[in-house]
């Protein structure tokens, strides 16, 4: 490893790791929370609700609705973190510290991206462990589950970073949160297969990204899933490749950051 | 090789303030150099081009032969800059805040530690290291600004008002500090509204006023072209005037006398004066530093010129 890519390794491993001390310091604000929430969706939907519903593609509900539970928050805490993380390094003007260095800013950026996924990840196993209170889960295809979950949680931490260079107060990085991926995310086939829908409302759905990277998730998990797997792949990739360059665009010219 | 040369640099903020009109500057390797200027003059705005916190409109930046278009990394990793206002995270720990500044320049842990340790002494706040920086003092808190911009051991520094509102004593030890720094080799751009700690500290100097520059030039030989300056003496005996004197002067009250000497008269001559006529002199001082004195008259000129050409 020559000299440039030593410090560049050293420099993405120092975003990194200050990301995840980040998360693991404020663990009542970040990994606590959604063991509450998914808690209370299983005891809520799965236990009380989903005993009166008909097993969906052989499946009790509980164990229907854990892959969803699970992608959904894998998604909202990779979005957040990101989106919280870099919003708080610009409002202290603690990002400069970053800016003024030497480390370019693709390293800035796969190591945001790379703590806000780790972030998601960990709750997503959380969760995991969770469910395991309330019901068996048998993994069916743990490469897809491995995959999806990995591409999603980055996907989600790219977009949270979006937000954040664009941001210019709190309230906006709690916009696109509340009022476009938490109604997408309950679209999105968490709780109910499309499969219930009316038609004109599938062709709807499955231009929900969301749904696709859920249904590709429970697919992994329980071997069924409503819509093509593939397709719910390549969306994902699609859809990572191009955030990812607009990304890097946003940062090399320092959107939101420089003036 | 020049430390940093700017050439013909413009900075055209987004709501149509030109705050550079197409600066050059200088800076010669090891230079102790003073960007002086009133505020909003466009100092602010030249060193966060410096430091790529701001985008030039147009102009090139060399930053020891490393042009900040095409090399920018290279240039970065030459610079080490104390802000004007705290840019760091407030809650983390204070030696966490440098090995996390060496960190984003490549340098591994092992290297950083020992460093971070060596400035933290050297300034002061070891014994702190462990607190979180919002519990610092105000001065603590540049002293920390400046350990870390020196994490990098970076060629040049450049520090944007690093004393204000720190208290004497203080801005004594860095000044010290700063010295020792610059006789060790490390350029250093200082912008500062102490003009005292400019004539004091620094080598040559620039001014700049509505984003151009003004003066560029070695301080001794600017504050040489001073051809007035105004001295304020303290009298034993109550006086009230000086007599036919050659001297401008005015009775501040009986006791302070106010004196104008021209470059060609000597302060002798006016001791002499002053003892011919009786007059014993307990203490004397400049009424103004003598840069201040001549930054004030190059601003108003400026300033005057400007009006004459709208």
């Amino acid at each position: 490893m020559n000299t440039e890519h030593f410090k560049t390794v050293v420099a993405f491993r120092t975003v990194l790791r200050k990301e995840i001390t980040r998360f693991l310091r404020i663990w009542s604000q970040t990994l606590f929370p959604p063991v509450i929430t998914m808690t209370l969706y299983f005891i809520i939907f799965g236990k009380l609700i989903g005993t009166q519903i008909n097993k969906i593609d052989g499946y009790t509900y509980m164990q229907y609705i854990v892959p969803g539970l699970v992608m959904m928050s894998i998604m909202t805490n990779s979005y957040a973190n990101t989106a919280g993380s870099f919003f708080g390094a610009k409002f202290s003007k603690s990002i400069e510290e970053m800016l003024v260095s030497s480390m370019p800013s693709y390293v800035i950026l796969f190591g945001y991206m790379c703590g806000g996924a780790l972030r998601g990840l960990s709750v997503g196993v959380i969760v995991v462990f969770i469910s395991l209170f309330f019901t068996e889960i048998h993994i069916q295809h743990l490469g897809i589950v491995i995959l999806m979950a990995v591409l999603s949680a980055l996907l989600f931490s790219l977009g949270g970073l979006i937000n954040a260079i664009f941001a210019k107060n709190f309230d906006d990085i709690s916009f696109i949160p509340t009022f476009v991926l938490t109604p997408l995310t309950y679209l999105g086939g968490v709780f109910y297969s499309i499969k219930q829908l009316p038609p004109q409302w599938q062709a709807i759905s499955i231009l929900n990204p969301i749904l696709n990277m859920v249904d590709t998730f429970r697919f992994g998990m329980l071997g069924v899933s409503d819509l093509n797997i593939y397709f719910g792949f390549s969306l994902v990739c699609v859809l990572y490749i191009c955030l990812l360059i607009w990304c890097l665009i946003l940062l090399k010219k320092g959107v939101g950051l420089r003036t | 090789m020049y430390a940093l040369s700017v050439q013909n640099l413009k900075k055209i903020y987004g709501n149509k303030l030109t705050a550079l009109k197409g600066i050059n500057l200088e800076v010669e390797e090891g230079d102790f150099f003073a960007l002086l200027g009133p505020n909003g003059a466009g100092k602010s705005t030249t060193i966060g081009i410096l430091c790529s916190l701001v985008n030039k409109t147009s102009g090139k930046v060399f930053v020891f032969d490393y042009d900040i278009d095409t090399d920018l990394e290279a240039a970065k990793s030459c610079i080490g800059v104390v802000p004007q206002e705290l840019n760091f995270n407030p809650f983390e720990k204070v030696q966490d805040i440098l090995t996390n500044q060496a960190g984003y320049y490549g340098i591994p842990k092992n290297v950083a530690v020992p460093r971070a340790e060596y400035y933290l002494k050297k300034l002061g706040i070891w014994d702190k290291r462990s607190q979180p920086a919002v519990r610092l003092s105000g001065g603590m808190k540049r002293r920390l600004m400046i350990a870390r911009a020196l994490i990098n051991e970076p060629k040049l520094l450049i520090l944007d008002e690093p004393t204000a509102g720190v208290d004497i004593e203080l801005r004594y030890e860095l000044w010290e500090f700063l010295t020792e720094l610059n006789q060790k080799g490390t350029t250093i751009i200082l912008t500062t509204h102490y003009l005292e700690e400019a004539e004091r500290l620094c080598k040559n100097v620039a001014i700049i006023d509505h984003g151009e520059i003004i003066e560029h030039s070695n301080i001794k030989s600017l504050i040489n072209r001073l051809n007035v300056q105004t001295l304020i003496l303290d009298l034993r005996a109550p006086a009230h005037s000086l007599s036919n004197s050659k001297f401008h002067f005015r009775m501040l009250d009986e006791l302070t006398m106010e004196v104008e000497v021209l470059r060609d008269m000597s302060i002798n001559a006016l001791i002499n004066e002053l003892t011919e006529q009786g007059l014993v002199v307990s203490s004397m001082r400049n009424k103004t530093n003598r840069l201040e004195e001549l930054f004030v008259r190059l601003i108003a000129e400026n300033k005057k010129s400007e009006a004459q050409i709208l």
